[in-house]
């Protein structure tokens, strides 16, 4: 290369040298970030007709520190994110049942969370970039079994929505008459958020704690803009999740950053774009006459 | 309302058994009482509710009109007494039940067109996604929308529409189930007094031709009165039942209320004056 000697700085963002030879190395990195794209975008869905993205953050800072204490006893790091995350949702699920309550038991974990978190690095003595993972993301550096089990609860978690979809999208779109017809809401929202806390504890493992909402929150917002189908919405909230997740890898690939930059950064232009043509068609559908009353 | 309608009394202020051709009461509510520590909001409340009876229930605010729905449905205990449905104490989620919600404006951008609110009435509550029945199912949407006069608009996301035509919606989302009787908790309030109408049109005309039963819990019984064959008025730990023209009388009311109650009819509208904790603005306003 002509600018090898000089390596600019872009080379960092942006190398596609040797790309195929990397690509077969993070095939199954790929794979998981397909289902937790799909997974991350369908649930977010539910988030945003909940009003949990709060929530979202709060079960990944808990998240964070089961992770962290995982690294820290030599254990997985995945299954001490998975079970940071249960508690985290389990505890919001039960003594938050409205809104403000929940918040407020939110604000309360979250700062716990991240701060037990951060004790545990601070203890812990290994590699620099295994923290730093934790909270900006690292699922290139995320392999073998601990890769199956990402993919093994993102499907789970996938498996889950499906079995509870119609109840559950009764119980978010139209909660009094849900409760009415005799869906089971306590129960309901309550595996909701076991599910939510499984999705979570992955996207950590991947974008990183501090980034979670941009797979589970984003791409259903994005989704809401230029659609109202409870069928289109998940599906292009899920479109748009595979997109960052695999995008991002993507382009990560050959630069030397972390690679939660890139997922946020196209999460992030897919909403702008959404914005842009849901305004649009909004503005066409408005001259075309709103709603008589 | 016609004036032959205003002058027939009815048999009297009480029950009105089911023994007769109309045959067993598809409501039967026995000596039903609902308190909250203190507070009783019923006592010895009774009532069979017929086949294609519609009975509107009043009261003021915090009287416990919607907590005797919320009875009916299975998600309210009572205190004492029993809520048979066709002879069956009721449980929660029965789907011979219908219920329509006070009018709560469904917010822009929520994930729902019309047809998708009438949707969760036929299989919200199952588990899984639909795979049987589709065809079955968009069928019976589709009449039910037809049914209510929303077929233009079902289409659209619930969220743009306006208050009437969500209620319309939710009129059909209740009667998709094609339930034996239909709970209706002030289902036009905050509606203008066009779509008042025209959502208690539908709710009748569906009494009517259906033989569906109805509990039409309301602050104001004009845009129901002309089908109202009785009135559940529940006043501070007491109630009344009977026809509208029994009911709806200065002595009557003074007498439930225990304090001076006007009622006055101005053109064919019910007005009650001076009933405690009545802020009701409907009763005050002058109609065309």
């Amino acid at each position: 290369m002509i600018l090898l000697d000089a390596d600019p700085w872009w080379t960092r963002i942006l190398n596609f040298d040797d790309y195929g030879r990397l690509l077969g190395l993070v095939q199954y990195s790929l794979l998981a970030a397909v289902i937790l794209g799909v997974v991350g975008g369908v649930i977010g869905v539910f988030v945003m007709q909940r009003d949990m993205a709060f929530a979202v953050h709060g079960i990944s800072e808990l998240s964070f520190a089961g992770a962290a204490a995982a690294l820290l006893a030599g254990g997985s790091v995945v299954a001490g994110s998975l079970a940071g995350s249960l508690v985290a949702s389990l505890a919001i699920g039960l003594l938050g049942a409205k809104a403000r309550d929940r918040n407020s038991t939110i604000g309360v974990l979250m700062p716990f969370g991240l701060g037990l978190g951060i004790l545990f690095l601070a203890l812990y003595e290994g590699r620099a970039s295994s923290k730093f993972g934790l909270l900006v993301g690292q699922i290139i550096s995320v392999d073998g079994p601990q890769l199956g089990w990402l993919i093994g609860v993102c499907t789970l978690s996938l498996g889950l929505l499906l079995v509870m979809w119609r109840p559950l999208m009764f119980d978010s779109l139209d909660p009094d008459v849900a409760a009415a017809r005799g869906v089971p809401d306590k129960v309901v929202s309550l595996a909701f958020m076991l599910t939510l806390g499984m999705v979570v504890s992955v996207a950590v493992q991947i974008v990183g704690a501090l980034l979670v909402l941009a797979l589970v929150v984003t791409p259903a917002a994005s989704a809401l803009r230029v659609s109202s189908s409870p069928v289109v919405v998940p599906a292009l909230a899920a479109g748009f999740g595979v997109l960052a997740a695999v995008g991002g890898i993507l382009l990560a690939l050959g630069g030397a950053l972390p690679i939660s930059p890139y997922i946020t950064t196209i999460s992030f232009l897919t909403y702008l774009v959404c914005r842009g043509v849901g305004s649009r068609s909004r503005v066409s559908a408005g001259s075309s006459g709103p709603v008589a009353s | 309302m016609a004036a032959s309608e205003l002058g027939q009394f009815g048999s009297g202020v009480g029950q009105v058994t089911g023994d007769s051709a109309a045959g067993t009461p598809v409501l039967r509510v026995r000596q039903a009482a609902l308190a909250f520590s203190e507070r009783v909001l019923w006592d010895g409340l009774s009532l069979d509710v017929l086949p294609g009876e519609f009975i509107t229930v009043l009261g003021a605010n915090g009287s416990g009109k919607s907590s005797l729905l919320k009875a009916i449905l299975g998600m309210q205990q009572l205190t004492s007494g029993d809520i048979q449905l066709c002879g069956h104490p009721v449980r929660k989620g029965d789907r011979r039940i219908g219920y329509i919600p006070q009018q709560r404006l469904i917010p822009r951008g929520t994930p729902m067109r019309g047809r998708d609110l009438v949707s969760f009435g036929v299989d919200g509550h199952r588990w899984g996604v639909r795979i049987a029945g589709r065809a079955a199912a968009r069928a019976r949407i589709a009449a039910a929308i037809e049914s209510v006069g929303a077929s233009s608009f079902a289409d659209k996301p619930v969220g743009l529409l306006s208050g009437g035509e969500q209620q319309r919606l939710r009129t059909a989302q209740a009667l998709v189930s094609d339930p034996v009787l239909l709970l209706c908790d002030e289902p036009l309030s905050s509606l203008d007094l066009h779509y008042q109408q025209s959502v208690a049109n539908l709710v009748s005309r569906r009494c009517r031709e259906h033989g569906t039963s109805v509990l039409f819990v309301t602050h104001d019984i004009n845009p129901v009165l002309s089908c109202t064959d009785r009135v559940l008025y529940l006043a501070a730990g007491r109630h009344l039942l009977g026809t509208p023209n029994d009911i709806l009388r200065s002595d009557v009311l003074s007498q439930l209320y225990q304090t001076p109650v006007e009622v006055a009819r101005v053109g064919d509208r019910v007005v009650v004056v001076g009933a405690p904790e009545h802020h009701e603005p409907h009763h005050l306003e002058v109609r065309q």
